[in-house]
């Protein structure tokens, strides 16, 4: 359904040559959800654009259900849908309105057009801000209205770059609610994001890409299963405690435990949560290491990439509004 | 709740219109969505509206009684450089609103949906000729108040209307190209402004060229403003015996300024064009 191969895209700046893809691979088969979890400036929304047929790349091919969006961008548009990271709606139309405005531009007509629209705000519940200028809502409210927007006519393809970045907890999660749902009707969808749980809850499959190419691919199982399933932490009253500590960990997690920088926080990746986090507890307990805290958390991206390329994802702040991608 | 509900499915677009007329639909919904914008955040139309009438009022009433002018009375002189003036610096908002509208991602949005790929451009465009044409009714009605009249036949009226808003119009594409050049929308305000500002002053639209030191007197000679407002005092018929300027431009302010128009949208409609389809925020 997506098919891009050896895509290109490097920039000119002053510093040098950019490569914001460096011969990056993607397959997307028909009714399946990928997503393209990377840091920023890792390529994601450069793909996305690519595919979408925002910018040309400087090599490499890209095919959207067959059709070429190098050389037939107009044949690919009528069959994509689009939400990008911005939410793109016009503030000073309403809701209703853009979703109007969009499927006129769809080429529906005028009484489809607001027949769609008005199913929309139905359906996506933002009758509130059907009659209203959108200036003044919500971040949530707003990726919705996009969102929205992207659905006018049941694309074949959809593209979601970062749907949830920079939104709080509880518009993040009802809009994963919104996309599972329209994933169950088999839209055919590409997502990009950050956070490993996002792409581990809405995806059937997962690229891992860092500067500008993919260097993992496989599903949340298959990811998971080579960083371990969670990790065990525990923070130490004493950093003097840190080797013995690290010694118990490394016993029952799969492989090496880590101390991190502060000197007290000890954490391992394990196969088993629960049952690791017992055996730890009660191994470091007769050794008499005095702990601060405890417990165990489902692996980030920062540890899928520090163990797919031996270092930090620069952006791991889970809650943190991400930094705009450098993607010109 | 099902987005995708059975009865939905059916709303694929119809068969692609032909190329005429979904230029003209979509370049019919993005004007629309502009004079929609236009309503809603009326700032820039008190800006349109109040700034002409400021200068009007500024120049007819406060300097009109010292500035003299040779051969008619300063008012009927002044308004054809007024209206020059708002229509050009009217013409700088095709700029700023496409960088803008680049910078907030909905120039994104729009080349992702299968519409004529100058839609967006002719929208804008058209949009902006409204304003423009807003503008002038406020300054011709503010005109007849303190004095201003027209000496022509009404289809000479009617011609340096369409004049004006012809180089506005044209003039609109020439910003609409700088917009998607910048980085920020900003960056054409204080542009236009560097610009602008000395091109529509050093010109014969609020004082004769005849009066300015001899390199600035050859420069608004044949500075394309001053045959813009030229052109507009003959059609209006506010010319009196007010002597022309030997220079080219000034002898012939109308065919100048049609030709001028007419370059102006041959080169920068197919140029702005040929932008729009490799835009895309940053």
């Amino acid at each position: 359904m997506i098919e891009a191969s050896g895509l290109k895209k490097t920039y000119r700046s002053k510093s040098g040559p950019v490569h914001a893809l460096a011969g990056m691979d993607l397959s997307v088969p028909r009714g399946t959800v990928k997503a393209l979890l990377g840091p920023n400036g890792a390529g994601k929304t450069t793909v996305v654009k690519v595919l979408t047929t925002l910018i040309r790349p400087t090599e490499g091919t890209a095919l959207v259900d067959g059709i070429d969006v190098l050389s037939n961008p107009k044949a690919a548009r009528r069959i994509i849908g689009v939400s990008g990271q911005y939410a793109a709606v016009d503030e000073n139309l309403t809701g209703f309105e853009n979703l109007e405005m969009v499927g006129r531009l769809y080429h529906l007509s005028a009484r489809e057009a607001k027949r769609r629209a008005q199913d929309l705000i139905e359906q996506f519940e933002l009758t509130e801000a059907g009659n209203r200028p959108v200036k003044g809502f919500s971040g949530g409210m707003r990726r919705r209205i996009d969102l929205a927007g992207a659905l006018v006519i049941n694309p074949k393809v959809l593209f979601l770059d970062e749907p949830t970045t920079g939104l709080d907890p509880r518009s993040r999660l009802s809009l994963w609610g919104i996309i599972k749902n329209l994933v169950s009707d088999g839209t055919t969808l590409l997502l990009t994001t950050q956070y490993l749980e996002e792409a581990d809850q809405l995806s059937d499959d997962i690229a891992v890409i860092d500067g500008g190419r993919v260097i993992a691919e496989g599903t949340a199982d298959e990811l998971k299963a080579q960083i371990g399933g969670h990790r065990v932490v525990v923070t130490l009253v004493n950093p003097a405690d840190a080797g013995a500590a690290r010694e118990i960990l490394g016993r029952h997690g799969d492989g090496e435990a880590t101390v991190g920088t502060d000197g007290r926080t000890v954490e391992v990746g394990v196969i088993n949560g629960p049952r690791a986090l017992q055996y730890v507890l009660g191994d470091l307990g007769q050794a008499g290491v005095e702990l601060h805290d405890a417990g165990m958390r489902r692996p980030s991206l920062d540890d899928v990439f520090l163990k797919l390329t031996g270092r930090h994802a620069e952006n791991t702040d889970e809650n943190a509004p991400a930094e705009k991608e450098n993607a010109k | 709740m099902s987005v995708l509900a059975p009865e939905n499915r059916q709303a694929r677009p119809a068969p692609e219109p032909g190329a005429a007329s979904m230029w003209l639909s979509d370049g019919w919904t993005v004007t629309k969505r502009n004079l929609t914008k236009l309503k809603r955040s009326p700032d820039m139309l008190v800006f349109a509206v109040l700034q002409p009438i400021m200068f009007v009022l500024l120049f007819s009433q406060i300097y009109g009684g010292s500035i003299q002018v040779q051969g008619t009375d300063y008012t009927q002189y002044l308004m054809a450089g007024i209206f020059a003036q708002t229509v050009i610096f009217g013409s700088t908002f095709s700029g700023s609103a496409m960088a803008q509208d680049l910078k907030d991602g909905i120039i994104d949005r729009f080349r992702t949906l299968p519409m004529s790929s100058s839609a967006v451009l002719v929208g804008r465009t058209n949009s902006d000729l409204v304003l423009n044409g807003i503008s002038m009714l406020i300054m011709m009605a503010t005109g007849f108040v303190v004095g201003w009249r027209v000496n022509a036949p009404f289809s000479s009226f009617l011609a340096g209307i369409g004049l004006l808003l012809l180089f506005s119009y044209a003039f609109s594409w020439v910003m609409a190209l700088l917009g998607m050049s910048v980085k920020s929308p900003e960056v054409i305000n204080n542009a236009s402004f560097m610009i602008l500002f000395p091109l529509t002053f050093i010109s014969n639209a609020f004082v004769q060229s005849q009066t300015l030191p001899a390199p600035l007197e050859a420069f608004a000679n044949w500075n394309p403003v001053s045959a813009l407002v030229q052109a507009a005092r003959e059609l209006f018929g506010n010319v009196g015996s007010v002597p022309t300027p030997d220079a080219w431009p000034m002898q012939n302010a109308v065919p100048t300024v049609l030709i001028g128009a007419i370059l102006m949208l041959l080169i920068f409609v197919p140029l702005c064009i040929r932008k729009f389809a490799s835009i895309s925020s940053r």
